[in-house]
């Protein structure tokens, strides 16, 4: 029997996905698991494996070609079958990533856990009730963005209730985040129509569509404040140059290594910053998570330290080395840039003296971290040359109240300035 | 050693032997345990014979107006011990045909009252059966009295349904306390026997759950038909005699007697919560008296589960069944759909028959619902015309701005049929437009479906 292969939901906020190469060609064997074809998402490239065995047949999908989620890309037949199952686009469920979701209150829903948010199984298609639609479309929301709870992940009220009474978001990646209305679609109209015309249009890759979304429902929505301060740096640069000559060839602890750390630690004594803002509830989180902003071509990603509070700071500058480079190479698994509790955002290395992030939702918070630099300082009733550092924090005032935030930050700002206080 | 099935279901009423048929269709072993006939309350002594002889009372009524219609059936005798030895049979029928679906599905019955013991255990007489994965509570409910003022069933003068069910005659003269489905249902099948029938309730209105319009349509049908109707009536005291009793009504602050050969009891049911071990085991019940479940049926104690009558309310067969069905599938690690406990569609089938489904125009109001009320007449309907049904209506409550049906009532000829379109509607979220856009056969009853949900656009054809 035939098997379709369909686009996959390679992350969880995938919604489409380019073809960017077949491994396999039109006639090839393969086996269940064997790699078919990469896809780049809107994360990463990943790979489409084959989920029966046999032959490839009727690949529907050329390379480069951008299809959405659940569409079929080609058919696996029986060795020596002719399948005559129409390579069209045909919905199944897509596959569902493993996202915690702790839903309450709905009838049975305890015992049978609400399906998680998945991208819908068929772009082209949605499911519906008529009167989903109806709200839906008072309510300028995108059903194709917002995932189904009923039979069949059909969306019903429920599913559309919470957002779009409030417009705001939620959990990532819930469907308040991904209920936000798209950004207008790219008109065929707005390309260049005259030859040598002084702009350029590029059409958004997968990436760049998805930090458009997160970054207006980010400002948008979430009554952002800041908070800045400056640090002096002396001892910190004191302590790492110490540790760096006494590690030798056994590594290198970096500035970013260290401000993860305290981020961390400070946090575990401010758990009030370490929360996710989930449209009628806070989840304040009990493990730090840090999601550590990497500039990878063409964009950002934001993997993320698991339990940064509990690991030595070897490990890490090994992680984050590790995340950096896969990120940058586009390899990132969606476990590893899921999950944040709070960010950290480093532009220091570009000589940025301060900036503000933009909150990655649901978190509550970010911090801004500038470059260090000598400057002259009142120090001890003298003016002298110190090493100082200026971070701004974002906090989603619907969660961290000025004064909260700020007792977080002066935390921070201590553990910088005296790193021994990382040991208490 | 004790004799193991996976799962035990304590009861074989409608919740209890749904519940035993999904369970063996899910592969799981499975024994229901029951103390009296298969079908419980519903088959043998509830929804089954009611509805039998509520036919018998609606062929009396029909052939009385037969006349009309051109057709001559000479003096109406009725006899209500034949009415009665009928409905018997079709009890009977339908408590074998459960027999036959218990045997057919390979549930192994227990005949015998069973105590539950802790370790999901169950006793019955000096046996012990044991569940490997659950225990599902389904012991349902019985008629009660009111004690308290002197209305302990006596089952001559002072009866419940149980009784009434299996009169030989029906009495000269009755008084019914509590309007709900069963007394009203009881009024409608006395009175088509020649029963004079006087209907108390002790809230302001008959059908006291049903929307207002639906209570004041049937107040007024019964009137018609010579049963006194008295609403917002406390009745102080009931003194049975030997082949009477005497009843104390209070009503608008004065009182006043009200004799009748007999009183049939139909304020409420009690839960069968007693001598089954429940506190043994650590099962709580609420403050009403129900048994404590989780949103997945289980209760207190784990493995113990509990559905139908015994679980809470709403007290319908249908409501036990579903409980049945989706109790099964959680035990066997399946996600059932949720059960929607706001879309249990509530029938009285009574003549004309009422049948509901939602909200209430009153509750739309005290929940401050944005609401347009859509109203079809059955006068204004070809079919009911021709069959002389003109009594009732559908009345859609709609929500303003999207179109929801938030409730639905109707008083009419089937109307216990017709509501269905309006339930599956509710389910799958379908509006009032999509309700009008189904094309309705004509000529039909169900028409007045469509044309109330266009009454509710503004748009009604027919009116």
């Amino acid at each position: 029997m035939a098997t379709k292969v369909f686009m996959e939901a390679l992350s969880p906020t995938m919604e489409e996905g380019r073809l960017v190469k077949w491994h396999k060609r039109e006639g090839d064997a393969v086996k269940t698991g064997e790699t078919l074809a990469e896809v780049e998402t809107d994360k990463a490239v990943m790979e489409l494996v084959a989920r029966a065995d046999g032959v490839l047949r009727q690949v529907a999908v050329t390379e480069g070609q951008t299809v959405p989620v659940g569409n079929v890309v080609a058919v696996i037949a029986a060795p020596g079958e002719s399948p005559d199952v129409p390579a069209a686009t045909s919905p199944r469920p897509a596959p569902t990533p493993a996202v915690g979701s702790g839903e309450r209150g709905a009838v049975l829903v305890a015992a049978a856990p609400r399906p998680t948010p998945t991208a819908p199984a068929d772009a082209t298609r949605v499911k519906a009730s008529p009167l989903a639609r109806r709200i839906a479309r008072e309510a300028g929301v995108d059903l194709k963005l917002v995932t189904g709870s009923g039979p069949g992940g059909r969306v019903v009220r429920k599913d559309l209730e919470r957002t779009a009474a409030t417009g705001t978001s939620a959990s990532p990646p819930s469907a308040a985040q991904r209920m936000e209305p798209l950004p207008a679609p790219r008109s065929p109209a707005a390309a260049p129509a005259v030859e040598g015309a002084p702009y350029q249009d590029v059409p958004l890759t997968q990436i760049r569509k998805t930090i458009a979304k997160r970054l207006a429902t980010s400002l948008g929505p979430i009554p952002h404040f800041f908070l800045t301060t400056e640090v002096d740096m002396e001892r910190a640069a004191e302590a790492r140059d110490a540790l760096n000559r006494q590690l030798g060839d056994r590594g290198k602890v970096s500035f970013n290594d260290v401000i993860v750390k305290a981020t961390a630690l400070a946090l575990t004594k401010h758990r009030a910053c370490n929360a996710w803002f989930q449209d009628d509830h806070i989840r304040y989180w009990t493990e730090v998570h840090i999601g550590v902003a990497v500039a990878v071509e063409d964009g950002l990603i934001t993997p993320v330290i698991r339990n940064a509070d509990l690991k030595p700071l070897l490990e890490i500058g090994r992680e984050a080395r590790e995340l950096a480079e896969k990120a940058r190479s586009r390899r990132l698994q969606p476990s590893e840039y899921t999950g944040a509790t709070f960010s950290v955002s480093n532009l220091g290395m570009f000589e940025i003296d301060q900036f503000t992030a933009v909150i990655n939702p649901p978190e509550a918070g970010i911090i801004a971290v500038g470059t260090i630099t000598p400057k002259p300082v009142v120090w001890d009733g003298q003016v002298v040359a110190r090493r100082r550092m200026r971070i701004t924090m974002s906090c989603d005032h619907r969660v961290i109240d000025g004064a909260t935030g700020a007792a977080f930050l002066k935390t921070l700002k201590e553990m910088l300035e005296n790193p021994l206080a990382m040991l208490l | 050693m004790a004799s193991q099935f996976d799962v035990i279901i304590l009861g074989g009423g409608p919740a209890g032997y749904v519940a035993a048929i999904r369970s063996a269709q899910l592969g799981m072993t499975t024994a229901v345990i029951e103390r009296d006939k298969l079908g419980g309350v519903c088959v043998n002594i509830g929804c089954i014979p009611t509805k039998a002889l509520l036919h018998s009372a609606y062929i009396a009524k029909l052939l009385r107006e037969a006349k009309e219609f051109g057709v001559e059936a000479g003096s109406v005798k009725t006899d209500y011990g034949v009415a009665m030895q009928r409905s018997r049979r079709v009890s009977d029928q339908n408590s074998k045909g459960v027999e036959f679906l218990m045997k057919k599905n390979k549930v192994t019955v227990v005949k015998g009252s069973g105590v539950l013991q802790p370790g999901r255990k169950v006793k019955v007489g000096s046996d012990v059966y044991e569940a490997k994965k659950a225990v599902v509570i389904a012991t349902g409910s019985r008629v009660k009295g009111l004690p308290q003022i002197g209305l302990e069933i006596n089952k001559t003068t002072v009866i419940s349904s149980d009784e009434a069910l299996f009169l030989e005659k029906a009495p000269a003269t009755l008084a019914i306390i509590g309007a709900g489905a069963v007394g009203m249902e009881f009024a409608d099948i006395f009175s088509a026997f020649g029963t004079t029938v006087t209907l108390i309730e002790a809230l302001p209105r008959i059908l006291p759950l049903e929307d207002a319009e639906a209570s004041d349509a049937l107040a007024k049908s019964y009137k018609k038909r010579g049963i006194e109707v008295i609403a917002g009536a406390k009745v102080k005291k009931g003194t049975p005699a030997k082949d009477k009793v005497t009843l104390e009504v209070e009503t608008n602050g004065a009182s006043r007697k009200i004799e009748a050969a007999a009183v049939l009891m139909a304020a409420g049911r009690a839960v069968n919560v007693e001598d089954i071990g429940l506190a043994e085991c650590g099962v709580q019940v609420t403050e009403r008296g129900f048994i404590k479940v989780d949103p997945g049926l289980q209760t207190t104690a784990p493995g113990y589960y509990a559905i139908g009558d015994v679980a809470g309310p709403p007290m319908l067969a249908h409501k036990g069944m579903r409980e049945g069905v989706t109790v099964t599938e959680l035990i066997a690690g399946k996600k059932p759909h949720a059960i929607k406990y706001d879309n249990v569609p509530s029938v009285t089938y009574c003549h004309p028959e009422v049948a509901s489904i939602g909200l209430t125009e009153d509750q739309c109001k005290e929940r401050k619902l944005e609401y347009v009320a859509g109203r079809f007449p059955f006068t204004a309907n070809g079919r009911a015309r021709g069959t002389g049904e003109t009594e009732g209506f559908v009345k859609i409550l709609r929500d303003k701005k999207y179109g929801e049906i938030l409730g639905a009532h109707i008083v009419g000829g089937h109307a216990s049929e017709i509501i269905h379109e309006l339930t599956v509607a509710r389910e799958n979220e379908y509006t009032v437009e999509e309700v009008e856009l189904a094309i309705h056969a004509h000529p039909t009853m169900s028409e007045a479906v469509a044309q109330a949900a266009l009454d509710s656009l503004g748009r009604v054809v027919d009116m």
